[in-house]
């Protein structure tokens, strides 16, 4: 097949793939109630696995962030969460520090 | 059909200090850049950013591609990856519901779903009438997912520009994101301990399974916070 017919055969694919997780999530949710347990239990697991995918991109990142040594992406996320807590949580504080001082401490 | 008045709400979280603009552009760009390098035309580059909408999907999928992967491979690949969407909308949707508004609402605004207008939408639910909340999340999503899909566009274009360093700089910046804004959020200890024990548990069971880590540390971690949370708000 042509490698171009491929390219949107994927993207077709990616986006069906997606998609489907998105509109099962909609669908259970005519039939969760904000009060019930199996709701509480969601909340719970969403951030939970919000959480783990955090820890492994920081941990264990993919692609171009893996250059960079383990204890600088420590230090320039502690900072940011840092700079967020004193600025009263501001979030265009910390994201923009973060970029600038982690390409100045691999650049050291 | 759409209250326009919350709608505009909802799109105007784009701006201020708590603006996710900001890692949006920096991640999708970077994707850009990516898809460029990976062989993915400008078109089909945007394509993907406006009908999958979901950053860590679309990496695998540029790189099965670059492998060879089959498309059943990649659609399971994705699938496992994007799967964390299913419980995210299960945990935002049943909020924004009300007998007055259409079903087609919910199943077209499923789209926009992803990390970071749901953590917004967590964050500010409550301030919206609950009748248009629907809205209120429609002007979020929309905001936030065409600003991705410009990005991407973005990205492609100035990727002979971009070098090494800078494409760390922009990688770090949607993490550092998400992480303020989780810590925001632990308002209660249940979703404390979910934060905590997820954040703990992601990159340990990463270990033993590359695929199935984030389902798994999720699964435990936040069924354990769920079980000695005790009450919980959310």
């Amino acid at each position: 097949m042509d490698i171009n017919n491929i390219m949107i055969l994927a993207i077709v694919v990616t986006s069906l793939a997606t998609f489907s997780s998105r509109f099962l999530g909609a669908l259970t949710s005519e039939k969760v109630s904000v009060k019930s347990k199996v709701f509480q239990w969601f909340n719970c697991v969403a951030y939970s696995i919000l959480a783990a995918l955090l820890g492994r991109m920081i941990i264990f990142p993919a692609g171009v962030l893996a250059d960079s040594d383990l204890i600088i992406r420590l230090i320039v996320l502690i900072t940011c969460v840092a700079i967020f807590i004193l600025t009263k949580k501001n979030l265009v504080l910390p994201t923009i520090f973060s970029a600038i001082f982690l390409s100045i401490l691999t650049n050291l | 059909m759409i209250n326009s008045k919350v709608f505009s709400r909802g799109l105007q979280s784009l701006k201020g200090a708590r603006s996710p603009a900001i890692p949006l552009a920096a991640c999708f760009i970077a994707l850009g850049a990516l898809l460029k390098d990976a062989g993915f035309n400008l078109q089909q580059s945007a394509a993907s950013s406006f009908f999958t909408y979901a950053l860590p999907g679309q990496l695998v999928m540029a790189e099965s591609l670059l492998v060879g992967a089959s498309l059943l491979n990649i659609f399971i690949a994705v699938w496992l990856v994007n799967f964390r969407l299913y419980p995210m909308t299960v945990s935002l949707f049943p909020l924004l519901k009300h007998k007055s508004q259409p079903k087609w609402k919910y199943y077209l605004s499923c789209h926009f779903l992803a990390v970071s207008s749901w953590l917004i939408a967590k964050d500010s639910y409550k301030k919206i009438d609950k009748r248009y909340r629907i809205d209120f999340w429609m002007g979020i999503g929309f905001g936030t997912w065409t600003t991705a899909v410009l990005m991407t566009l973005i990205g492609y274009s100035l990727s002979d520009y971009l070098n090494k360093d800078m494409m760390i700089g922009l990688s770090i910046v949607n993490p550092v994101y998400f992480f303020c804004m989780m810590i925001g959020a632990m308002k209660n200890i249940s979703i404390s301990i979910a934060v905590i024990g997820g954040t703990i548990l992601g990159p340990v069971v990463y270990l033993f399974s590359t695929e199935w880590a984030i389902l798994f540390a999720g699964l435990i971690a936040g069924t354990v916070a769920f079980l000695f949370g005790g009450k919980n708000g959310y």
